[in-house]
């Protein structure tokens, strides 16, 4: 180790090829990687699920499993070839040299073993240091990621932490024994955005501290800005383009880092004006992988004969800052273009109000205790929510964990009765009325969009049948044949190949199975449809296409969406007015001008702070909350937001603590609940920024 | 936590008394008491007096009553026959009439009498318990070490030649109920005639005409190796391929976490992984398995106990069984269910106690 | 005659198993053939442990199916001389076209110890997997409103379960499969009670699913009533009026027995599925648009805990038939004649010591049996896992 020098790369993989070994056949699953990461630098990895960039992380620390093999190509670590080390080497370096952080902090913490234990281990494997001293680095490291009270954390057993300190903990981990490189698998993205946003603060802040190299992964363009220097863009087992992030990000030079580029929502992108263009067609499976580019069925400048000639091999753009693209077009593309496709749409006009709640509430009664003992205790899920939603309007709601969206759409649904207040639906009061006693046309007239594309789905069931079954119960037509006709038409209004109603579910891909489940939900003609995060699961070039989708059906059919989501990003995109919650609250309401704009409600301002954003031009404030959201089992006193809030301290006699603000509404019927007087509020600046292009 | 104690000590107690009143109905029903009145009376009864002897010795009244009596919370039954001699639940040949205290169940700890052993039942019972408890000692010795070991060795490599060749011996222990394998231990090393005992005599290597005694009926006087290898080992061989198995699920499902990922990529070493990270939580769900295999030993029990005419408690419950002995026949239940529900509150704190994750919260 | 070697009988039993190889050879062949079109049960045969099970449990299906053909002797009839035979005796007194040979010996009753073996196992594979379908129908059918609804029904439901598996098993059957409960006639009752179920899950079943179309309902539900309550009739009260529903007092209390101990194991698994399963969105997309709980429940919830529920079902015909074995080894229930392999074990073990084959015989034929069945729910669970 000592012949390595340090000007060289810490890391260097080279043309590293991985594959997956089934029964059947071989799976590629990396071809041709190269990359190299100097000493104190960070790497981004960043690429669409399925797109090989967590098998290379594997790969960095040998460790595919059973099935996994490196098939070619070497990965160098200051200096010595990781790929031919055996297993005793290899234990040496893991967690001393190199460590690694995972997606899910809670299972990555062994719940059987206290904190400190689990911590004290590394030094104690590498440096053979004695228990005492051990515990007393951890104590130490523990601090160091900024948790509260480290004696009690270290004592602690894993589940007995939020989900944010646990992550932290997972970082005191990697850095218990100051590794020189470190690799970060979507660290964040089992995390709400504010608590996101500490550990990625956190996780820069060390880096540069400990001069720790880092290999970030992640699916977020906008994150791999706020921490990388230089980003690897994957796309099917393959780097396409990398460079340094300003290079990649505002001089691209691959089609599919521009695509992807116009698919996220940006600010200043908008549903009508200047809608999101997705990439057509799907990511190819790893066995059936075009011959040539892998991008080039996808590719808007494919040429036939040329792209899809030879593999591609990646090559240098000259004048850049190690910048290469694996694109044999690369110098003949107008990059300035704007883009063809991209059409302007109508706003669609707002109606009559369809929807009106009006201070609803929703306490659930839990047993305190895990054996079933003690006293019961109330959750309130939602408190005092009022607001109207029109005809033809898209309503956002916002919030993170705990902050009682999800509860809201059960109330709406009808699969749990509100505890008081009224919900208005065509006139018509349903807010103590089950879904079970609801007739079928108010039923078929509410439906909803879920989340996991993976869930929405039976699994044993063929996608015709379950839109018949839809249509079934909605007593819609009169015949098999008819109701058949209408799923082939609804097939077609979700852009799906007819073809697909004899398939299964598991043949489909997430964002095609969530096409089925908007077709499914439009089945009655529905006139308000709750969409529960219907994206979120869904790559960023996916995103895209299943968003304009709802916003087609929307704009033919005059519905009301209720979209419910945490992504900034796109509820500034495509809703008209945004609703944002905090632990059963409404902390703030209006058009979505007016919430994206001063004033803000304290939480607001964090939230958009908090969201990371892909565009060079943009300048955030950096906000960072303090600690995690409290438990709606146990709220504070107050408001709410108290525990968090940074402007707490300019309201005088500590009127947060004791009283739920008041709701004050401003001009343009825009509601915010806070104690702040509106001089105070008067004063604040816009998180974000848009330099002039 | 010692409200959770006392909630499953309560639903305990209430099982308890449930599932005693369903074995007294089962055992005290109208064919089972005429055939006692044969047994005990005559076989040559008229209908009539089969009627009134049931009535004169207590086994009149609702069912609600006797199992009362039985229990201990209703006074016990009287009866004064023509003659001026009074007879009762509580009355026998060393207590007087006069002196009889008003209720004696088993909550104050009169068991009945035994009409098969013509002895009172706690007699017969303390017995038999003793021989099995020796019995059930011997196969937990052999049986948990053992089916743990396999079950963490075959579960730690995950289809390894090791886990291959062990989860094959548990998979065919499963398939090998007592009364299949204690047959086939006989025949191989208890049998005269097959097996292994007629080579190695005629080798010269055993003295005797067997390797193991085939029967364990000397063994209840004084247990040695060779009378009392074939009923333990017949007894665990099913539970070892069991908790194995149960143990090697945990342990598999265990090794794939990401927790273990973590511990690996740290640079434990693999023999650490197994000892410190992994076998804690592996084995948590094999306790309550070993807790729960109860009510199956004790089938094991009755099976080996009468193949090899071992006079325990499996024994004697076959013996009452088939010879309507009512109160010998409840006593074994209310020893057998009583075992099972303490088992399985054991079974239950154990569980949370093991586990940091309940324990804590 | 001379006595037959230990190699010619291995042979002459191989040979007299002919129906048994030519239906397993085709079996196989042709699910190779189709293997990738025959799903689950095609992926069985990329399992080398999952076939071998597969096709041990057919061997004895089919020996079953063919047992007719397969046995020498009358498995009921005495030849004298045979007494305790070893096996390869031959017979002492040979008759015109009788099978020469007594191929695994004599029992103590002189009765070809081979033909009760391959008899027995036509009642065993008559009862159990029966039985264990019964239990199934029973366990789902209260499992899937308890792990659904939980609540009130579910504490209940639940406790009632716990309290039959906290029965040491040889005790409910000391208990229930007496001469006694038979006069009693409480088996009947039993029986009323637990044969319900089938025909109460195919007609709702059946009802929520076509509910919406009511000629379809109709026909489905009727079908379901007619046949189900005319076998239940005879089944369950031996009223069949023409005759061909009935079942023996004795067996009926074995089967209800059996299905009784066996239902709550299911009822445990069928609620730990259900509570997980209900979590999932499908099911809020069947809530939301109105179905009923019992559609969710057999429709939405149920095939998707299809995987879990077969391999139990592999696991719990060997249970059950290691439970039959149990009840005939005690003498219980079954007619002293039957030539089930639990109670042939029974007759075989009082002379254990000195010629152990007449039970050595039935305890392996069992053991095959069970083996095969533990072997094909390891292969099946581990294919269904597979994806």
């Amino acid at each position: 180790m000592s012949d390595w020098d340090p000007s060289k790369p810490i890391l260097e993989i080279e043309n590293l090829s991985i594959s997956f070994f089934t029964r059947l056949r071989e799976i590629p699953a990396v071809m041709d990687f190269s990359c190299s990461v100097m000493a104190g630098e960070a790497m981004g990895l960043v690429g669409e699920s399925g797109c090989g960039k967590s098998t290379v992380a594997l790969a960095v620390m040998r460790d595919l499993g059973k099935n996994g093999r490196i098939t070619g190509g070497r990965i160098l670590f200051k200096g010595r070839d990781l790929t031919t080390m055996d297993d005793e080497e290899l234990r040496q370096i893991r967690g001393s040299e190199i460590a690694m952080i995972y997606q899910e902090p809670m299972a990555s913490l062994n719940p059987a073993m206290k904190i400190g234990a689990q911590l004290a281990e590394v030094p104690m494997i590498h440096q053979g240091m004695s228990k005492a001293d051990a515990w007393a680095l951890a104590r130490q490291i523990v601090a160091d990621v900024r948790l509260p009270d480290p004696d009690r954390i270290i004592n602690a057993y894993p589940h007995q932490l939020s989900g944010g300190q646990q992550q932290r903990i997972v970082i005191a981990m990697a850095l218990m024994s100051k590794p020189a490189l470190l690799i970060l698998d979507e660290p964040t993205t089992a995390l709400d955005v504010t608590v996101e946003a500490g550990i990625v603060d956190l996780v820069k802040a060390l880096g540069e501290k400990y001069g720790t190299s880092m290999l970030f992964i992640s699916h977020n363009l906008g994150l791999i800005m706020d921490v990388c220097d230089r980003l690897c863009v994957m796309y099917s087992g393959e780097a396409v383009e990398t460079g340094n992030v300003h290079q990649v990000f505002d001089e691209m030079r691959h089609p599919y880092t521009q695509a992807l580029f116009r698919s996220i929502p940006l600010p200043g992108a908008d549903k009508n004006a200047r809608p999101l263009i997705s990439i057509p067609g799907n990511f190819p499976l790893p066995h059936e992988r075009p011959k040539g580019c892998n991008f080039g069925p996808r590719c808007d400048y494919f040429t036939e004969g040329r792209c899809n000639a030879a593999e591609v091999e990646m090559r240098e753009i000259p004048g850049g800052d190690r910048h290469a693209s694996r694109c044999v077009k690369w110098e003949e593309i107008d990059w300035t273009a704007p883009p063809a496709a991209r059409i302007a749409k109508e706003k669609t006009p707002v109606g009559k109000v369809v929807l009106k709640m009006e201070d609803l509430k929703k306490y659930y009664s839990v047993s305190g205790g895990a054996f079933g003992g003690g006293a019961k205790k109330v959750v309130k899920a939602n408190e005092t929510l009022s607001f109207e939603a029109r005809e033809g309007e898209t309503l956002a709601i916002v919030g993170e964990s705990g902050c009682g969206k999800s509860t809201f759409a059960k109330v709406l649904m009808g699969l749990e009765t509100a505890t008081s207040g009224s919900i208005l639906l065509f006139d018509e009061n349903v807010q103590s009325t089950p879904i079970q006693q609801r007739n079928t046309d108010t039923v078929s007239s509410v439906q909803m969009v879920f989340q996991n594309p993976f869930d929405t789905l039976n699994p044993s069931m063929s996608v015709g049948r379950q839109i018949i079954r839809a249509l079934e119960i909605f007593r819609f037509g009169a015949s098999d044949q008819e109701r058949q006709d209408r799923m082939l038409e609804l097939l077609d209004l979700v852009k799906l190949p007819r073809a697909f109603a004899d398939r299964m579910p598991r043949q489909l891909s997430g964002g095609q199975k969530q096409r089925v489940g908007i077709a499914r939900a439009f089945a009655g003609g529905a006139k308000v449809v709750v969409a529960d995060e219907p994206v979120s699961a869904l790559d960023v070039s996916v995103q895209a296409a299943v968003t304009d989708l709802l916003m087609d059906i929307q704009r033919e059919n005059r519905t009301t969406l209720l979209f419910i989501s945490h992504d900034l990003s796109i509820v500034r995109y495509l809703s008209d007015r945004v609703m944002v919650m905090y632990l059963g609250h409404v902390v703030e309401m209006g058009t979505t001008d007016q919430v994206f704009s001063p004033p803000y409600h304290p939480y607001t301002e964090a939230l958009l702070s908090a969201v990371p954003i892909a565009d060079t031009h943009v300048t955030r404030k950096r906000i960072v909350l303090e600690g995690d959201i409290p438990s709606a089992m146990n709220p504070p006193p107050g408001c709410p937001f108290q525990t968090r809030c940074r402007w707490k301290s300019q309201v005088p006699g500590g009127l947060c603590e004791r009283e739920m603000p008041p709701v004050q509404m401003l001009e343009g019927g825009h509601q915010i609940k806070c104690h702040l007087s509106s001089e105070v509020l008067a004063t604040m600046e816009p998180v974000i920024k848009i330099a002039a292009e | 936590m010692s409200l959770f104690v006392l909630r499953r000590l309560g639903l305990m107690l209430l099982m308890a008394l449930v599932l005693t009143f369903a074995v007294f109905c089962l055992t005290n029903l109208q064919p089972n008491l005429e055939k006692l009145a044969r047994s005990e009376g005559s076989v040559r009864m008229t209908d009539e007096s089969i009627a009134n002897w049931i009535v004169q010795n207590g086994h009149g009244g609702s069912m609600v009553t006797r199992y009362g009596q039985w229990l201990g919370v209703v006074p016990g039954w009287t009866y004064t026959d023509d003659k001026g001699v009074t007879r009762g639940r509580c009355i026998s040949a060393e207590v007087p009439a006069e002196a009889a205290p008003r209720y004696c169940g088993i909550l104050q700890g009169n068991w009945g009498f035994s009409t098969f052993a013509k002895s009172p039942v706690t007699t017969v019972l303390a017995r038999s318990l003793g021989h099995t408890g020796w019995l059930m000692l011997a196969v937990m010795l052999v049986m948990v070490p053992t089916s743990l070991l396999l079950g963490v060795l075959s579960g730690m490599r995950e289809g390894s030649r090791t886990d291959r060749v062990l989860s094959a011996f548990a998979i065919a222990t499963t398939a090998t109920p007592e009364y299949v394998s204690g047959v086939i231990f006989v025949a191989l090393f208890g049998s005269a005639t097959a097996g292994l005992s007629p080579l190695l005599n005629q080798w010269g290597w055993i003295e005797g005409k067997t390797l193991f005694l085939g029967t364990a009926t000397s063994a209840m006087d004084d247990i040695t190796f060779w009378n009392f290898s074939l009923p333990v080992m017949t007894i665990a061989l099913y539970g070892i391929g069991y908790i194995a198995r149960m143990t090697r699920a945990s342990m598999t499902e265990v090794m794939t976490q990401q927790y273990i990922r973590t511990a690996r990529l740290k640079g434990v070493s693999f023999r650490n992984v197994v000892m410190k990270h992994a076998l804690r939580n592996a084995l948590i769900a094999p306790f309550t398995v070993i807790m729960l295999q109860f009510p199956w030993l004790l089938n094991g029990v009755v099976i080996v106990e009468t193949l090899f005419n071992y006079k325990g408690f499996g024994w004697t419950l076959v013996q009452a069984a088939g010879n309507n002995d009512i109160n010998m026949l409840l006593a074994c239940s209310v020893v057998a269910v009583f075992v099972v529900l303490v088992t399985q509150l054991i079974s239950d704190i154990g569980y949370v106690f093991l586990n940091p994750r309940i324990r804590l919260s | 005659m001379e006595e037959l070697s230990w190699g010619s009988i291995f042979l002459r039993v191989i040979g007299q198993f002919w129906p048994v190889w030519i239906a397993l050879v085709a079996l196989f062949l042709v699910s190779f053939r189709f293997k990738r079109r025959l799903g689950l049960y095609g992926k069985l045969f990329d399992s080398p442990v999952g076939m071998m099970g597969f096709a041990l449990v057919m061997f004895w299906v089919f020996t079953a199916l063919f047992a007719d053909m397969i046995i020498t002797h009358d498995p009921l009839a005495q030849l004298s001389g045979l007494k305790n035979a070893v096996p390869g005796s031959p017979l002492k007194q040979p008759v015109e076209g009788a099978y020469p040979w007594y191929l695994f010996g004599g029992d103590h009753l002189a009765r070809d110890v081979f033909s009760r073996m391959v008899m027995g196992a036509r009642r065993v594979l008559q009862i159990a997997p029966a039985a264990t379908l019964f239990a199934f129908m029973v366990g789902i059918s209260l499992g899937l409103p308890a792990g659904y609804f939980g609540g009130k029904l579910d504490t209940v439901l639940s406790f009632i379960a716990n309290l039959v598996l906290a029965f040491p098993v040889i005790l409910l059957f000391y208990l229930l499969v007496t001469p006694e409960i038979v006069q009693t006639g409480i088996p009947i009752w039993f029986a009323a009670v637990l044969f319900l179920f089938p025909i109460l899950f195919l007609t709702v079943l059946f009802n929520s699913r076509f509910f919406t179309n009511p000629r379809q309902r109709n026909l489905y539900v009727g079908a379901t009533l007619v046949i189900g309550l005319w076998a239940y009739s005879g089944l369950a009260f031996n009223l069949d009026p023409t005759g061909v529903w009935s079942m023996d007092p004795n067996l009926l209390n074995v089967f209800v027995s059996v299905v009784f101990v066996n239902s709550p194991g299911v009822f445990r698994i069928v609620r730990g599925m259900v509570m997980d399963i209900k979590a999932r969105d499908y099911v809020a997309a069947g809530q939301t648009r109105g179905e009923g709980p019992w559609y969710i429940m057999l429709w939405e919830i149920l095939p998707n805990a299809r995987g879990p529920l077969i391999v139990d079902f592999c696991l719990r015909i060997g249970y059950t038939t290691i439970l039959l074995g149990t009840l005939g080894f005690f003498g219980l229930g079954v007619s002293p004649e039957s030539p089930d392999w639990g109670s042939t074990i029974d007759d075989g073990r009082r002379l254990l010591n000195i010629f152990p084959h007449p039970a050595l015989v039935p305890a392996l034929a069992l053991m095959s049996l069970v083996l095969g069945l533990n072997l094909l729910a390891d292969g099946l669970r581990e294919e269904s896992l597979r994806d």
